[in-house]
């Protein structure tokens, strides 16, 4: 329904214009929260990426950042998460552990948070825009009857100290900025990969404020009968990945992207595609690149067969290098390629697997040679 | 078994264009369709009615033209259609659409029974927040289960579900009870062919359209842009790349060569990804 308010530009801007002063109970909200997800004892690298650019906005509205991490007590995870919050960026950490938190359920992570967030009044508040972030900040967002805007691509602090909050609209054609008046805190999330990972602190250090779950496991309707891992499965972590190559339509028919997981493997990098191959049936949703799937900033990007539209390349802007190969010299995806190639994608990829085979193991071939 | 489905009519987002000079979108002619991502929510509400019986309530909040999308959900198999439509609404957010949300299913329990479970797709494919499904089930205080790929078992006796949920690195197996709020995943089922049965009485159906009073709400303050804390300041274009790709000539060129050359560039460009790769890859 937001999307309503944003035809008309001039409306929009007339509607935030009409900007109050906040209520007064909301005067003393101050500093920058990350909140930490961890996740059967790991940090997801998402939180670490969203504290680099909750330094930048702390740093502009000169209040402190802080890291919230919410997990087990006797588990792993939760003094790691600090020493990484710390570790990139964060002055302090506010801490919640309890046997209740091992496992993520929305009813005691979002009692945590929503009782951290009463209890010490931040001014802003980051998730990442995962399945437990998402889950977790709209029941968060509810129970504190804020607003929240999902999978921005770009924060900022506005001269009033406001957070201006980019996101996609329309399926990525256009973009809009957000702000939350009257509330707070204000409330983003981010998706993995959106932002650059920020550099290490040299002497991470920083304090600690320790608060109770104040839940019994009664409490608590919804039960986690077990957990199946991905690990074991062949799907790969795609956004985390240095070098993807992507299949589109240009590839004409399933078989073919044979090509471009034969040239994945070669160069030791993953595989995805755009949204019709997803919706066609030939890849599943995991792999899918572009707003609605997953965001990618590898180092190097092949783009086979992929004519570029908007929603993809919302997904792809971060790669270092994205190499397209495409037979339409017009496709939309050489505006924002770095090289491109006007070439049948099922007939190049070999070429292109053989070519990078040869310079990648020159003393190999030459061994054979002798 | 009563089961609340709630749906959107979306434009087709594939079929959107921006209007080059303005950036205003332009709908003329873009068709509107329900939602994708409800479709799954909407067939897995058929087939918990297949299994144990009850009546579906299709809900959806948007302007009159939404009745369009309640009588496809009507052909599909629905048993009661309720549209939420109102002038009060327009501008909402997704604070204040899970308000109208959450009192019009409250007003449904009460006309008609109050639900087990509420069904939503996990997003919409225009919004794409994820939000109004977590922001109902907080208001009504429903047991919230998210990006659900699976309905593993239920217990109409004992009021429980078992579940599987989508989470980071793997599934989760949750096990819940009534009253629920389930967001499907896409891909865990394909919605079934409407009956001529259903489209000759969806035609004729009479769908409940209900006022912000009709849903029982009487303070508006929650509603439309008032009870919106968000609002949209500035649309704009994503601003284009200087240069266009550097292009690699392929006139009188062998595959061989031409892709010799893209090999080449990739290294110019990426001079440390030489090293990570021959170390991993030729494998």
């Amino acid at each position: 329904m937001e999307i309503q308010k944003s035809e008309t530009p001039s409306q929009a801007t007339g509607r935030a214009a009409m900007k109050k002063e906040l209520p007064k109970h909301y005067q003393d909200h101050r500093h920058v929260w990350v909140f930490i997800e961890l996740e059967r004892g790991q940090v997801h690298p998402v939180s670490l990426e969203l504290l680099g650019e909750g330094r930048k906005l702390a740093d502009k509205l000169g209040v402190q950042l802080a890291g919230v991490v919410v997990g087990p007590r006797d588990g792993v995870g939760t003094g790691p998460a600090i020493a990484d919050a710390f570790a990139y960026g964060a002055d302090l950490a506010y801490l919640i552990e309890s046997p209740l938190l091992v496992d993520y359920r929305n009813e005691p992570f979002t009692k945590a948070l929503t009782d951290l967030v009463n209890c010490h009044r931040p001014e802003i508040l980051l998730l990442g825009a995962t399945t437990l972030g998402r889950d977790l900040a709209g029941s968060v967002a509810t129970t504190l009857q804020t607003g929240l805007t999902a999978d921005c691509t770009e924060l900022d602090v506005d001269v009033d100290g406001s957070l201006a909050a980019t996101r996609p609209t329309f399926g990525g054609s256009l973009l809009c900025t957000i702000y939350t008046l009257n509330c707070r805190p204000q409330m983003a999330t981010v998706r993995p990969r959106v932002m650059a990972m920020p550099q290490r602190v040299a002497k991470p250090i920083g304090r600690v404020i320790r608060h109770d779950l104040m839940m019994v496991e009664e409490e608590i309707v919804t039960k986690v009968l077990g957990f199946l891992s991905d690990s074991q499965s062949e799907d790969a972590n795609l956004a985390y990945a240095d070098v993807v190559v992507g299949g589109g339509l240009g590839l004409g028919a399933a078989e073919n992207l044979q090509h471009v997981k034969v040239f994945a493997r070669t160069i030791g990098g993953e595989f995805g595609c755009s949204r019709p191959l997803v919706q066609k049936g030939w890849m599943p949703f995991d792999r899918q690149i572009g707003q609605t799937g997953k965001t990618i900033r590898p180092k190097l990007y092949v783009a086979a067969g992929i004519s570029g539209a908007i929603q993809h390349r919302v997904g792809v802007e971060g790669a270092d290098l994205i190499v397209a190969i495409n037979t339409d010299r017009n496709a939309p995806i050489f505006d924002f390629a770095h090289v491109g190639v006007v070439a049948d994608a099922i007939r190049f990829l070999p070429a292109l697997t053989e070519a990078l085979t040869r310079r990648l193991a020159p003393r190999d071939h030459m061994k054979l040679v002798n | 078994m009563h089961i609340v489905v709630c749906i959107k009519q979306v434009p087709d987002s594939a079929q959107i264009r921006v209007h080059p000079v303005t950036n205003t979108i332009m709908r003329q002619g873009v068709p509107t369709i329900i939602n994708p991502y409800d479709l799954f929510a909407l067939e897995e509400a058929f087939k918990v009615r297949d299994c144990h019986g009850g009546a579906i309530t299709v809900l959806t909040m948007g302007p009159p033209m939404a009745e369009q999308a309640m009588r496809k959900a009507l052909t599909y198999g629905a048993d009661r259609a309720i549209l939420l439509t109102d002038r009060h609404f327009a501008g909402s957010d997704t604070l204040a659409t899970s308000f109208a949300i959450a009192q019009a299913i409250v007003k449904i329990g009460d006309s008609f029974g109050a639900p087990d479970i509420v069904f939503t797709g996990k997003q919409t494919i225009d919004g794409d927040t994820a939000q109004v499904g977590p922001g109902i089930a907080k208001r009504l205080d429903l047991q919230q289960l998210t990006y659900i790929t699976k309905i593993a078992s239920i217990d109409r006796h004992a009021r429980e579900i078992t579940v599987e949920r989508r989470s980071e690195g793997g599934t989760q197996m949750l096990k819940s009870k009534f009253p629920c709020l389930i967001t499907m995943l896409e891909g865990v089922n394909s919605i079934r062919r409407g009956s001529l049965d259903n489209a000759l009485r969806a035609a004729r159906f009479p769908i409940l359209k209900w006022s912000a009073a009709d849903a029982g709400i009487e303070d508006l303050a929650n509603c439309g842009l008032r009870g919106s804390p968000t609002v949209v300041k500035r649309v704009f274009a994503p601003t284009a790349r200087a240069q266009k790709a550097m292009q690699i000539d392929t006139t009188d060129k062998t595959a061989g060569h031409v892709a010799d050359e893209v090999v080449a560039s990739i290294f110019t460009n990426q001079p440390s990804l030489e090293g990570e790769l021959s170390s991993n890859g030729s494998a």
